[in-house]
């Protein structure tokens, strides 16, 4: 199992969701993905589509000012 | 036609199905399109989008203008009509300055381009087609579309792919 980070902090709709599915599909079964977003819409819609499509929200939490981390197993 | 005029034909049965009608040749109605189909399938949607008419210049292999087609009067449309490089603005084109602009715009905002979001919805198996009739009036054979364009479709066909998500006409 692996851990592979992802920053889509200066990403724009839609590739926010783009860039976070194309590097979970690299990912094997049980690697995480580490994904830094800010608030707003891939705040709320990168969990909740992870979720939908079957993988594991492990963890979401606050790092600093607008930016927050998601660890997504896959 | 606007945006603003993009319209829901269908009601959607399925909500994880988005298929598009890729009509217009437009910068802007593309990158409409494209946002669409990549936003969608990056969140888990199947997604079609069956290009027609000049939506079919934007899955031509040659991205710039060149005299795609069989017969002189398709070859001469499809010079001036050109590929995905070549797409006007649906307003405000300026003999095709506009585009320009919004590629750079897009670019120094960090928004995707018309062609990274090309490149996303290959990578996100985004199924597209091509228009059989439109493809017979304007000259252009399957080979002429980039690789990932799955299957050369009529209208019953696509209906039948369609059913029970959601349909926009763009």
């Amino acid at each position: 199992m692996s851990t592979v980070k992802l920053d889509i902090t200066k990403e724009h709709c839609p590739m926010t969701f783009v860039k976070t599915k194309i590097a979970l599909s690299k990912l094997q079964k049980g690697d995480i993905l580490e994904v830094l977003l800010v608030e707003g819409e891939p705040l709320q819609n990168v969990p909740k589509s992870s979720r939908e499509q079957g993988y594991k929200v492990l963890e979401v939490s606050h790092v600093e000012g607008q930016v927050h981390k998601v660890l997504i197993e896959k | 036609m606007g945006i603003t005029e993009l319209n829901i034909l269908t009601e959607p049965k399925d909500p994880k199905k988005l298929s598009i009608i890729s009509f217009s040749g437009d910068f802007d109605k593309l990158v409409a399109t494209f946002t669409l189909a990549t936003g969608a399938a990056a969140v888990g949607y199947e997604v079609n989008i069956f290009f027609t008419f000049w939506g079919l210049d934007a899955i031509k292999q040659k991205q710039g203008r060149s005299f795609v087609g069989t017969g002189s009067l398709p070859k001469l449309f499809g010079f001036f009509m050109g590929g995905l490089r070549s797409a006007p603005v649906s307003r405000l084109n300026f003999c095709g300055i506009s585009p320009k602009i919004f590629r750079y715009l897009m670019r120094k905002k960090n928004v995707a381009t018309l062609e990274e979001l090309v490149e996303a919805a290959k990578a996100l198996e985004v199924n597209m087609y091509a228009c059989e009739m439109a493809m017979h009036i304007l000259g252009l054979q399957k080979s002429d579309f980039i690789h990932e364009v799955r299957d050369v479709l009529g209208v019953a066909t696509f209906l039948d792919i369609s059913e029970g998500g959601r349909t926009l006409f763009i």
